[in-house]
């Protein structure tokens, strides 16, 4: 039985958590984007995975782009303020990613189940938009009690859920703050997990809104700092918007992406 | 003062907004009218973020829904779960401002593909925060630019819904809020025909003519018997625009 978090480098923490095949979350709706973590599975030469992920944004079209994934689970993908991502636009085009697609909503309510543990969640949404037709994890269902019918998503199948966060302490507790996303429920919802921390401290100082994950929670933590740039992490730097609207050039030239990919 | 089509279509967003409570805002064109209409006609005007601001109140045009200082200037901040089913799926949101890649004429959205879905011509971001937002909030206010690239007879992909295929179609479909009050271009204002649910042309921006928005529109676009033109961009407004995309 696990009492606290490993802490780990990244490199053996990805090493050891995640395999080719896997069905992996790297979440951080918009904040605390664990990138860092994404370009050790590229370096590390992951294939055939299912990559989870609201918002794919820039660490997605680089792993998209690398070659790492087989599928994407997602409800909105894009650089944020910029425009399109043109590694995965490509490979939508291409036919040469498989893609499941939902909205926010739903996705957040399939990490809500994944976490609760239970096979499905309930929502009212997707009624009468087009993507019911084409991705068959959205379906039907009446209430019980009412009669009245709503929507039920299945919860993800998680083996892998990874985050970033501001601060870890020595016994693998966790504390993240700011604009939280569906972090909690990312490590919850899935078999292992992995967290990359921006600091280790000797003891976690209460925050206001903050969610803190106990020391058995996460699988691994790994000490990263920077390990969510060019995101942001809230009180230690902030978003680098330059990156994100310089990405477009990377991403659109399949040479410079080769460079990139290269150099990483 | 001379101003461009694009000022026009964002100062006809914040006025949109006046005795607005809360408004859901999406980035682009509906992030601009909203915090204008923040310095200018709604000052209480409560700005909520899909990745989980409510209350934002931000110094400066956010790159991205995720940009700190949405967090960091809120009244609360919550997580994405609980943005979507306590604050989105009960109606608590009064408006929500989308912004669309293609429209049809009951204002249904298209931000997913065109083209055939598993052949797609274009991949666009897909649908984030959108569906719940058209299904729920108590009314929707669109902006887009007006093209007949943009405004179809028929959308590719029904991303949000509008009025599904006329009326009746949001009760039958249990779409709890009222749907699209305004479609707001860079020609003027298209609001639903009350009966028929179709959109209408109830406003041309000064020195629009009709038969311009018409010819900018890919169905037979009606235009109300008591057309009118906007009120023209005035020096406040114009000003506090270009402080705030300046700054």
């Amino acid at each position: 039985m696990r009492t606290q978090a490993e802490i780990t480098t990244l490199a053996d923490a990805v090493a050891e958590l995640v395999n080719d095949g896997d069905t992996v979350a790297l979440e951080g709706f918009t904040h605390l984007i664990p990138v860092a973590a994404g370009q050790e599975i590229i370096r590390q030469r992951r294939r055939d995975l299912t990559l989870v992920r609201m918002t794919p944004d820039i660490v997605y079209d680089q792993l998209i782009g690398a070659g790492c994934a087989r599928k994407l689970i997602f409800s909105w993908g894009g650089n944020p303020g910029v425009g399109s991502l043109h590694r995965f636009r490509e490979a939508v085009q291409r036919k040469e990613l498989e893609i499941e697609e939902h909205s926010h909503a739903g996705m957040a309510n399939r990490y809500v189940a994944a976490a609760s543990n239970l096979p499905f969640a309930v929502l009212r949404g997707y009624n009468g938009t087009s993507l019911p037709e084409h991705t068959d994890t959205i379906r039907p269902i009446a209430c019980p009690f009412t009669g009245e019918w709503l929507t039920a998503v299945p919860a993800l199948d998680l083996d892998v859920g990874i985050i970033h966060a501001q601060q870890a302490d020595r016994a693998g507790n966790v504390q993240l703050w700011g604009q939280v996303g569906v972090q909690k429920e990312t490590v919850l919802g899935a078999r292992r997990s992995l967290v990359t921390v921006e600091e280790i401290v000797d003891e976690l100082e209460p925050r206001p809104n903050a969610v803190v994950l106990p020391r058995w929670v996460a699988t691994k933590v790994a000490h990263v700092p920077g390990g969510a740039r060019p995101s942001y992490a809230q009180d230690y730097y902030e978003r680098d918007n330059a990156a994100y609207r310089e990405w477009d050039a990377i991403s659109r030239d399949p040479e410079k992406f080769a460079a990139w990919l290269e150099a990483l | 003062m001379s101003y461009t089509a694009d000022e026009m279509m964002s100062i006809a967003a914040a006025r949109a907004l006046k005795g607005v409570n809360a408004c859901f805002v999406g980035i682009g064109l509906p992030s601009t009218g909203a915090n204008l209409a923040r310095r200018t006609y709604a000052p209480d005007l409560v700005l909520v973020y899909e990745a989980g601001a409510i209350g934002a109140k931000p110094p400066r045009l956010p790159l991205s829904i995720g940009d700190g200082m949405l967090g960091e200037t809120a009244d609360a901040v919550v997580s994405v779960p609980e943005m979507f089913n306590y604050w989105v799926q009960p109606g608590r949101i009064d408006v929500g401002f989308l912004g669309a890649a293609q429209i049809d004429r009951y204002a249904n959205i298209n931000t997913t593909v065109i083209g055939p879905y598993d052949a797609p011509k274009v991949r666009l971001p897909g649908a984030g925060g959108a569906p719940e937002i058209a299904a729920s909030c108590g009314e929707v206010i669109v902006i887009v630019r007006q093209t007949p690239r943009a405004f179809v007879e028929r959308v590719d992909f029904v991303t949000s819904v509008g009025f599904g295929s006329g009326p009746g179609d949001r009760e039958r479909l249990g779409l709890r809020g009222k749907g699209p009050a305004k479609v707001i271009t860079d020609l003027g204002i298209l609001e639903p025909d009350p009966a028929t649910k179709e959109l209408v042309l109830t406003h041309v921006h000064p020195g629009i003519r009709a038969e311009q928005a018409r010819a900018a529109t890919g169905w037979d676009l009606k235009v109300a018997p008591d057309l009118e033109t906007t009120e023209p961009p005035t020096e406040d407004e114009l000003s506090k625009l270009r402080e705030l995309v300046a700054a």
